[in-house]
């Protein structure tokens, strides 16, 4: 008990009383400066009644969605990959490994140079090859903005979900493969059959993992593009930064940010269902 | 080796190539502006893969001696050091203590780490400022080292217990039975074998501390006091267009320090980062 109180009393008061704070602020008109008033649930219906956040959920969804799909199929490919080479695949996994190590607020801020409209490499490449003939612009066109920060998305979070499908692949029995060979399965049906069952858990852990952490993502999006163009490319962290610092209206902002907690706490029930069937 | 084997292997080597690439083109851009002279990043007309016109510091001159970059490397290492040995120590504490002493609520409590470990920094910002604020810690280092732990101390904490659960109870007991108390027990027995996973949850909070953005931006205003992230962020981009060159310099030498952490210690990553996916 004495081992565990410093580490629960800091979670408790800053991990805890800021989420209660948080509901509180929530239900007030707070502005920075000065003593907010209770107005219940006003901050949601404003919210709610705006395009501004409507755009953001639709956002959210679209950015989370599509960033974890892609996530998942091109990491379950590349750690299939990884799993069938022999020589030199620690020194490939350390490279393959870098773009998550790499605190992401830095390397975020090269993709943002790679993007620059006029001596972006990204486009002075692909005018160069032919591909296209005029500069597409990535970060001020709401289609190209959406897709340019869910590319970065993709290539920072990429390695973590090969690495980990990579360590549940290794821990399948090569048995069961060459049993199912014996029986006359092709590559595609052990796939199937074999592969994906057995990887189940730990896919699922970390596709929720990542739902989570792509939901309330802030970095990408606040160096790439601000929220904008448009609030076309806002998430919950970056509007409710926006909302909360930019403008000063800190019970808006404070509401905003909470919209990450259902996510959290349905992702939160998901894991704790998977790691309990797991150990029983 | 069968012939087939043989192009299966070339073939997975091959099919990594390309992502290679993507993984590595960043880095590799980012350090090629840094060394360009301006002429030659502002060249819209020759695309090039080599430094053309003679490699060039001056980029690097500039953010020694007329940014505030040396300022915001020394607050970042102090921020991220001091946070990461707290978190160790309450995190060690804490995980033993859930471990070797159950207490009635124990299970309960360790739901509740699991659930801080998924809980992400964009949620609650803008309560945690004003707590800060509160706490008159604004626009100080100690604002950042006492919250950096609400995120390090729950990751480090379910970490920890993995390790502790596989060690045998007999080893401590065996001590305790000689004289020693339970503290003796845990830095002279348990420690020493449960050493990686100490390494690991060391690793994982420097990178976090080392790479995080909201908070340093929420509560840091002046910028002398500033990180590296949000210095480089919120400075070094001006109103002009010739900031690539100090900016794409700024963001390599930050990520400088984590990147020689992971060459050493990549071993050590790996297991934490499949520790999260597979071992609980």
């Amino acid at each position: 008990m004495l081992f565990v109180l410093p580490a629960a009393l800091l979670l408790l008061g800053l991990i805890a009383y800021p989420f209660c704070y948080a509901l509180q602020l929530s239900l007030t008109a707070k502005q920075a400066g000065v003593p907010g008033q209770f107005v219940g649930l006003r901050n949601f219906f404003d919210l709610f009644r705006g395009d501004i956040f409507r755009h953001t959920l639709r956002n959210s969804l679209l950015f989370t969605a599509v960033a974890v799909v892609i996530k998942t199929v091109l990491g379950l490919g590349l750690a299939l990959l990884l799993q069938r080479v022999v020589i030199g695949r620690r020194v490939l996994r350390g490279i393959i490994l870098l773009p998550w190590v790499v605190p992401s607020t830095l390397s975020v801020l090269g993709w943002w140079w790679l993007f620059d409209p006029l001596y972006g490499v990204i486009n002075m490449g692909l005018i160069k090859i032919g591909l296209i003939h005029e500069r597409i612009p990535w970060l001020s066109d709401p289609f190209w903005a959406m897709a340019a920060v869910i590319i970065v998305n993709v290539w920072r979070g990429l390695p973590f979900f090969a690495i980990s499908f990579l360590a549940g692949l290794v821990s399948i029995s090569e048995e069961l493969y060459e049993a199912a060979h014996i029986d006359g399965a092709g590559p595609a049906a052990s796939f199937v059959c074999i592969t994906l069952p057995l990887l189940r858990p730990v896919l699922g852990v970390i596709v929720l993992y990542s739902i989570i952490m792509t939901v309330s993502d802030f970095n990408i999006v606040y160096i790439l593009t601000r929220g904008g163009p448009m609030h076309s490319t806002h998430l919950f962290a970056t509007f409710a930064y926006e909302m909360g610092l930019a403008s000063g209206d800190i019970g808006k902002g404070a509401a905003i940010s909470l919209f990450i907690f259902p996510v959290l706490a349905l992702v939160a029930y998901c894991q704790l269902r998977i790691t309990r069937g797991q150990t029983r | 080796m069968t012939w087939r084997r043989c192009a299966g292997l070339l073939g997975s080597y091959i099919g990594l190539l390309p992502y290679l690439g993507f993984a590595l083109f960043p880095f590799y851009w980012m350090l090629l502006t840094s060394l360009r002279t301006n002429a030659e990043i502002y060249d819209v007309t020759a695309l090039s893969f080599l430094v053309q016109g003679g490699v060039t510091l001056q980029h690097y001159g500039y953010l020694m001696t007329r940014s505030q970059f040396p300022a915001w490397f020394w607050n970042t290492a102090m921020v991220s050091l001091a946070a990461t040995a707290i978190s160790v120590l309450l995190s060690t504490a804490a995980a033993y203590g859930l471990v070797r002493i159950p207490f009635r609520g124990s299970a309960w409590f360790s739901i509740g780490i699991f659930i801080t470990y998924l809980v992400p920094p964009t949620l609650l910002f803008i309560p945690l400022s004003r707590i800060v604020g509160f706490l008159g810690l604004s626009d100080s280092r100690l604002s950042l080292i006492v919250t950096y732990p609400t995120f390090m101390v729950p990751f480090c904490t379910w970490l920890l217990m993995s390790y502790f659960v596989t060690i045998p109870k007999e080893l401590e007991e065996c001590a305790i039975v000689d004289g020693a108390t339970r503290w003796q027990a845990l830095i002279k027995v348990v420690l020493p074998v449960a050493l990686p996973g100490v390494v690991t949850a060391a690793l994982f909070s420097f990178t976090l501390a080392w790479g995080e953005l909201i908070y340093a931006m929420t509560f840091i205003s002046t910028g002398p006091n500033k990180t590296l992230t949000a210095g480089a962020v919120a400075e070094l981009i001006r109103g002009d267009v010739f900031y690539w060159g100090p900016l794409m310099a700024g963001a390599l030498l930050s990520s400088v320090p984590v990147v020689i952490a992971y060459g050493f210690l990549m071993d050590f990553y790996i297991s934490g980062l499949v520790a999260g996916s597979t071992k609980y």
